[in-house]
């Protein structure tokens, strides 16, 4: 499902070069596999996610989603790809604040085409408990509540890959389970595969398999190890 | 969701700010309607209304055009009056000395043919007295051809017809010299229907009453012409009022008698028209017979009394002269404020842009394409826009809608809620093309907002 190779990437620095961030030389998913990466915070976990989602392009290597690399496809391309097979779940939930629940989830299933479905848009915020909150804004909404609809909106699409970065950072540690259980279930009850990010170990110690960016990311392991300077 | 749908979802979480941006904006398209409805309405008041089936009018020596908004239009003020003698100038010997014979004059006036005569032939001449009103409508002091001989109509070829009742006549038993006919709004307006009797007043709407007044023997049907706006009566009723008559010191030598009947007073004692030294006309309305008009117009000014002025030519040099400078003026400084308007487009949204960055990254981040979130930017400025022309000129035609009776009353012409101008048909091109051009900044910022960095931020 994920095929990733040999994936640098890098960012211009203010004073001049180039500063690398990812050096990942394999990692791979099979469909419907349920994957956390734990690492440290500025450790380029973002990043990745922002890559597999081709919302920022490699410096080099391939990046197979669903037997598509997508460093090979152009930005609209890339969008288009991303609207119709790759679900995000944010850090923050981002949620746009005018919409309602009901609609911010509809908002995820806009820009793919032939995948608007206003039940299915009701049928997933009942699944995450809120079909009684449809028509709530977010500001309405608890903390809890707001990354259940975040959840809810990336699933919209009928994504084939589900990233989420760090989606219960910001709520409170009683509602983390229920985020995390939620998160897993729907992935297995639609067979999507699910790459989560997170600095939990609590967290990550529920999955079966647990990645550490440490070991993935060779500019990491060179910090580490007194490689770079 | 469609875009659209999700341009007015921005709309509405941003209301107050994009409430008055479209305010604003309607503000601007109100002004520019209003200017282009009150210039339909001038060019209709004028430029349909010119179309007469006279095409000489004859007064006073002096502006030529006020003279024209006078006699054709009812508005401004009469210059002065010519003598009766002049307006004889236009009759044949034989005419002239029936005239001489009925209402009494020099015997010699009635042997000789008007100097104008031969260029009216089979034509038109209509006398008219001015100077009196009923409420705050004119009064036309006239003979029966005026509704007998004269057409109307955008093509001029339709006969007045009476709504109700019939055309005045110059002496009857019943009414003597006092009958009189209504202009349709005339009749609406001061609830006056046939049977009733009205009072003018001299020389303006609050001047001194007449002692005399005037049966109302017809309603004209409406004209869409200023003539709905007029009291028209017997121009010998006119005569007959005190002080309309013009003082003479020495009456001609050879002066004969009238034998026209006699009429009577308020006061029921006999009275009789007025010999033609003591008569005056305001304006003479000329229609020449053959292809005279142009000479006769040349030969009238000529000389040292009279002019002659054509209409249509009048109207045509104040608006092209006067009136269009003036309107293009206003147009320019209304549509300079429109592009004010359309820049609160830019500014509203613009500023917005800060706000809306990270809702950018997340719907770029759901799929959404560069092209997506910038067209999602100018359908929002463009719903302002359609929104803001629909409140303006929903504005501009309630404030005509509400200033219709003056309008009317001051140009014979009814701006109704719906009269639309054909210019107003450029407006919402004009606006939804300034509010596009407005879009394009705040769109290209959308268009150019980096994901990554902002999703993270």
């Amino acid at each position: 499902m994920l095929e990733i190779q040999d994936l640098k990437k890098s960012f211009a620095q203010p004073g001049g070069g180039r500063l690398p961030i990812l050096d990942v030389p394999s990692l791979s998913l099979a469909a419907g596999e349920q994957c956390v990466l734990i690492g440290q915070s500025g450790g380029g976990k973002t990043t990745l996610l922002h890559l597999i989602a081709g919302l920022l392009t490699p410096d080099s290597g391939s990046i197979r989603v669903n037997g598509t690399d997508i460093t090979r496809l152009s930005e609209s391309g890339r969008d288009r790809f991303r609207a119709g097979t790759t679900g995000y779940v944010f850090q923050t939930f981002n949620l746009l604040a005018g919409f309602t629940a009901l609609e911010n989830v509809r908002l995820g299933m806009s820009f793919a085409a032939g995948k608007h479905d206003p039940e299915r848009a009701e049928a997933l915020l009942e699944r995450v408990g809120l079909a009684d909150r449809a028509h709530y804004r977010p500001g309405q909404l608890s903390v809890g509540q707001q990354q259940r609809v975040a959840i809810a909106r990336s699933l919209a699409s009928k994504p084939r890959l589900l990233l989420a970065d760090e989606p219960t950072a910001n709520v409170d540690p009683a509602s983390s389970q229920t985020v995390i259980s939620l998160i897993r279930d729907s992935c297995r009850e639609d067979n999507v595969t699910l790459l989560l990010v997170t600095h939990s170990m609590e967290l990550a110690s529920q999955f079966d398999r647990v990645e550490k960016l440490e070991s993935l990311n060779r500019v990491l392991a060179n910090v580490v190890s007194g490689g770079v300077s | 969701m469609s875009l659209l749908q999700i341009a007015w979802r921005n709309f509405q979480y941003r209301s107050v700010s994009s409430i008055l941006t479209t305010l604003s904006l309607a503000l601007g398209v109100a002004l520019v309607v209003l200017v282009l409805a009150i210039y339909g309405i001038i060019t209709d008041a004028f430029r349909g209304n010119s179309a007469v089936s006279y095409n000489l009018v004859v007064g006073p020596k002096g502006d030529p055009l006020q003279l024209t908004l006078n006699s054709v239009y009812y508005l401004s003020q009469p210059i002065e009056n010519l003598s009766y003698a002049d307006y004889m100038e236009f009759y044949t010997a034989q005419q002239r000395s029936e005239m001489v014979a009925l209402y009494g004059g020099a015997e010699s006036m009635g042997k000789t043919a008007g100097k104008y005569s031969r260029y009216v032939a089979d034509g038109v001449v209509i006398p008219l007295a001015l100077g009196d009103y009923v409420d705050q409508y004119r009064i036309v002091g006239t003979t029966p051809d005026f509704f007998d001989k004269l057409l109307h109509g955008p093509e001029v070829d339709q006969p007045f017809t009476f709504r109700e009742g019939r055309n005045l006549q110059t002496f009857n038993d019943e009414n003597g010299y006092f009958e009189a006919v209504l202009g349709s709004r005339v009749a609406a307006a001061l609830g006056l229907k046939v049977g009733d009797t009205f009072f003018p007043t001299h020389g303006d709407p609050e001047g001194q009453g007449h002692r005399d007044s005037f049966r109302v023997v017809g309603v004209l049907a409406p004209t869409g012409t200023p003539n709905d706006r007029a009291a028209f009566v017997n121009l010998e009723g006119f005569y007959l009022m005190e002080g309309h008559a013009n003082p003479v010191d020495t009456f001609p030598e050879d002066m004969v008698d009238g034998t026209a009947p006699a009429g009577r007073d308020p006061d029921g004692n006999e009275i009789f028209p007025l010999s033609i030294p003591e008569r005056e006309v305001t304006a003479i309305l000329v229609r020449s017979g053959g292809l005279w008009g142009a000479q006769l117009m040349n030969m009238i000014n000529a000389g040292k009394d009279a002019q002659a002025a054509a209409p249509v030519g009048e109207i045509h040099k104040l608006l092209t002269q006067i009136v269009g400078p003036l309107l293009t003026a206003l147009i320019i400084i209304t549509v300079i404020t429109c592009v004010v308007a359309a820049m609160s487009i830019l500014v509203g949204i613009y500023n917005s842009m800060n706000d809306r960055r990270r809702d950018i990254a997340v719907m770029r981040a759901l799929g959404a394409r560069r092209d997506s979130v910038t067209a999602i930017i100018l359908l929002e400025s463009l719903l302002i826009a359609i929104l803001g022309s629909i409140a303006g000129w929903i504005m501009a035609h309630a404030a005509i809608w509400i200033a219709s009776p003056y309008i009317e009353s001051h140009t014979g012409v009814w701006a109704g809620f719906f009269k639309v101008s054909k210019y107003e048909f450029l407006v919402l091109p004009l606006v939804l093309l300034l509010a596009t051009l407005a879009g394009l900044l705040p769109a290209t910022v959308a268009y150019r907002t980096d994901v990554s960095r902002n999703l993270a931020a």
